[in-house]
């Protein structure tokens, strides 16, 4: 039992770190919440240059992978500085594809990925995913008022799950209880209460690649990677917080000096270092509950240290202008990405125990 | 990153859990805090001690098997995981015991060490003060200098286990003319069966004396009885509260234990959807507990300290301990409110944890200050 990251693997944060630091990543990230991509992709390309989607991708397709503690290390660098794009969905697509029984599919499109020439997005529709009527778009002329207890709920989506950047990615999947697919193409982009991320529709029908995909495992690398970059998001807010709170000076005294401000420092604090070995205790098992698990807990983490670092701006943090809107838009968002806090405690409360339940 | 146990560990846990299944009384004990119940767990330490499973980690010359870290965090999860009775000796074991390693004398270890093993002799502790709480600092019971020792006087308030308790320890003033409240202060143990010793037992909230008032009257203490020099009792008492006794004080088997009681209690009442997520918080509380605990020792094997960090600790399991007893008592509905059940008695006992061992308040205070590098502030 050694549960530590190792030299290498802190210096491959460290090297991500520093890369993103160094390349204005916020500015890449607004352009890309206009729909301005060539920041972005240059971005992706130095990403994948340091090996981050290789991780995910075999060997044998010219990969590196996997390696899930690695992908961890590398998702929480891109959380803290708010990388734009379908970083989680190509990892998913990566997993998806090289599970397929068949390797032609993964022969043909996981080598691209694994170098950054290609980007994947993904939308998944669950087995039990209920059918839900589109609703008529917020603000639509001549809408009817809404039914506040109308059943069914209705979606804007009609129940359709959502494939972030479908504009961008090269390889649209759509993976759905019948198989997975390579759509034609998307629909408009809906925005996102994170306006880095593009919320798209994908066109149904396309090249069925396999009636049998992996599923569970690859929602296992979504779960966990979008923990990973939501403990990266939720020390992002705390780092910057700290550093405003000691500069803010009301009443003659800097307010981090208040015990009031420093009390929620201090629970952000706890709730992301007991993220943290959820994470990286979910990359060596990657069994679907403590995946699960870590993806509640270090989103549920991410989004209170936002809302603290939210209420210890005051009113500055509550502007779009602001760089740190970044990070709290993206920690609502991560929240809901890829299973829900119920779907979640769902999950571990089904599996009925998690790694090192010593019952077993 | 690695999560597996070698060969040795995993036999050490299976010789462990095997022990326990034979030896665990089939019945709970009595609750502690009653004169039946501490006598009844003190025969159980003596049971445990009889074949060297009270204090694992200790060198096998008091009593342990020196099994490390590691064996201890695994025994710890088969200890609670066998449903066995609480500890007893909790304070003298995880307080008392590690000052001892690192700065009291061999003599003091060969004499206090082994009967503390064997629950012969119950330590309590004497920290807080009626005007001395979470600036423990401040406190005004005193040392006076007297031939071959020291005469104790004064006060100590909120005494775990002091009721039943046969020796305490804590600090004293030493020197009043000390610049500084933190310096002057001396670290002493001694007999609450000494003259000038009167020991009033309080109720907790359930009625039961689970801690005591001692009023110190001239009590003689030896120089044996000094840990470390005189005037250096701040620094000794404060060294220790941030290593391994932060990773000591609570281990994740009693929470991975208590989490597993929950599940099958909300399985037991027909799982409702109410407690749904707070059961699955339980579960994944544990585990995150459980996790943190191991990357703490990893970091401890590699000899770095842990520090501040133990206050991260300190926060966490004592809110996640209510946390998990609130539910199981929202799921027991009306029988909740009994005050005779094993869940109310842990529910109580978990109340006191954001309080003892120093508040959360000043856990988050350290955090802040020691962690986060905010600035000194009113508190």
């Amino acid at each position: 039992m050694r549960f530590l990251l190792d030299a290498e693997q802190r210096a491959f944060a460290a090297s991500l770190d520093a890369m993103l630091t160094a390349a204005d990543t916020p500015s890449a990230v607004r352009d890309w919440s206009r729909g301005e991509h060539a920041g972005g992709r240059a971005l992706w390309s130095r990403i994948a240059e340091a090996g981050v989607f290789a991780l995910a991708v075999p060997e044998v397709y010219e990969g590196l992978g996997p390696r899930p503690v690695e992908l961890a290390v590398a998702f929480v660098e891109l959380g803290r500085h708010a990388v734009p794009g379908p970083l989680v969905e190509t990892v998913t697509a990566a997993a998806l594809l090289a599970g397929l029984p068949d390797p032609g599919p993964a022969k043909r499109l996981l080598p691209a990925l694994a170098t950054g020439e290609a980007t994947a997005t993904l939308a998944w529709t669950a087995p039990d995913a209920p059918s839900t009527p589109a609703c008529t778009a917020v603000g639509a002329p001549h809408s009817p008022p809404p039914q506040p207890y109308a059943s069914p709920p209705c979606a804007p989506s009609g129940g359709q799950p959502y494939a972030l950047d479908g504009d961008v990615a090269t390889t649209r999947l759509a993976l759905t209880p019948e198989g997975l697919r390579l759509s034609p193409g998307h629909g408009p982009v809906r925005p996102s209460l994170d306006p880095a991320r593009r919320l798209t529709l994908l066109q149904p029908g396309g090249e069925l690649l396999s009636p049998d995909p992996p599923t569970a495992q690859a929602l296992a690398h979504a779960r966990l990677v979008t923990a990973a970059q939501a403990l990266g998001v939720g020390e992002a807010l705390l780092g910057k917080t700290v550093a405003h709170v000691r500069r803010r000076t009301q009443f003659g005294a800097p307010i981090g000096s208040f015990q009031a401000v420093k009390h929620r420092l201090a629970d952000a604090r706890i709730a992301l270092e007991f993220a943290r070995p959820l994470l990286f205790g979910a990359a060596l098992t990657m069994a679907p509950a403590d995946v699960a698990a870590a993806k509640v807990i270090a989103c549920e983490a991410a989004y209170a240290t936002a809302r603290t670092a939210l209420q210890l701006h005051g009113a500055i943090g509550y502007t779009a202008e602001y760089e740190l809107s970044l990070w709290l838009t993206k920690a609502r968002a991560l929240r809901t990405a890829w299973g829900s806090p119920q779907a979640c405690r769902a999950e571990v409360l089904d599996a009925g125990r998690l790694s090192g339940d010593r019952r077993w | 990153m690695d999560l597996t146990f070698s060969a040795e560990e995993e036999a050490f846990r299976a010789e462990a859990r095997a022990w326990l299944r034979a030896h665990v009384p089939a019945e709970p004990l009595p609750s502690l805090e009653t004169e039946e119940g501490f006598a009844a767990h003190q025969v159980w330490e003596a049971e445990l001690a009889a074949d060297r499973w009270s204090v694992v980690n200790w060198p096998a010359a008091y009593g342990g098997r020196g099994a490390g870290l590691v064996r201890w965090l695994l025994f710890e999860e088969e200890y609670y995981a066998a449903g066995a009775p609480g500890r007893v000796s909790q304070n003298g074991i995880s307080l008392l015991a590690p000052t001892l390693f690192d700065f009291g004398t061999e003599e003091q270890r060969a004499r206090v060490l082994p009967p503390m093993a064997s629950g012969e002799v119950v330590w309590a502790q004497a920290w807080s003060e009626p005007e001395a709480g979470s600036d423990l600092a401040s406190l005004t019971s005193k040392a006076v200098r007297t031939a071959g020792g020291w005469l104790l006087s004064g006060q100590k308030t909120w005494s775990s286990r002091a009721a039943f308790a046969d020796r305490a320890f804590g600090l004293f003033r030493s020197d009043p003319d000390a610049p500084r409240p933190h310096q002057g202060l001396t670290y002493l143990m001694f007999d609450l069966r000494a003259p000038g010793v009167t020991v009033r037992p309080i109720s907790r909230l359930d009625g039961r004396p689970a801690f005591a008032e001692l009023f110190l009257d001239e009590v003689f203490v030896p120089d044996e009885d000094v840990i470390g020099e005189p005037g250096q009792g701040w620094r000794i008492a404060m060294s220790t509260a941030g290593n391994e006794r932060g990773l000591m004080l609570r281990s994740p088997g009693r929470f991975l234990a208590s989490a597993d009681r929950l599940r099958r209690l909300w399985a037991d009442r027909g799982r409702p959807e109410h407690a749904r997520d707070r059961v699955a918080d339980a579960l994944i509380g544990a585990r995150a507990y459980q996790l943190f605990t191991f990357a703490a020792a990893s970091r401890f094997l590699e000899g770095e300290s842990i520090g501040p960090e133990s206050s991260l600790n300190k926060v966490f399991w004592s809110e996640y301990d209510i946390a998990l007893h609130e539910t199981a008592l929202d799921l027991l509905e009306a029988d909740g409110e009994l005050a005779d059940t094993d869940w109310s008695e842990r529910y109580v006992f978990s109340l006191a944890g954001p309080i003892y061992a120093g508040t959360n308040e000043i856990q988050r205070d350290i955090i802040a200050e020691r962690l986060l590098g905010l600035p000194k502030g009113r508190r």
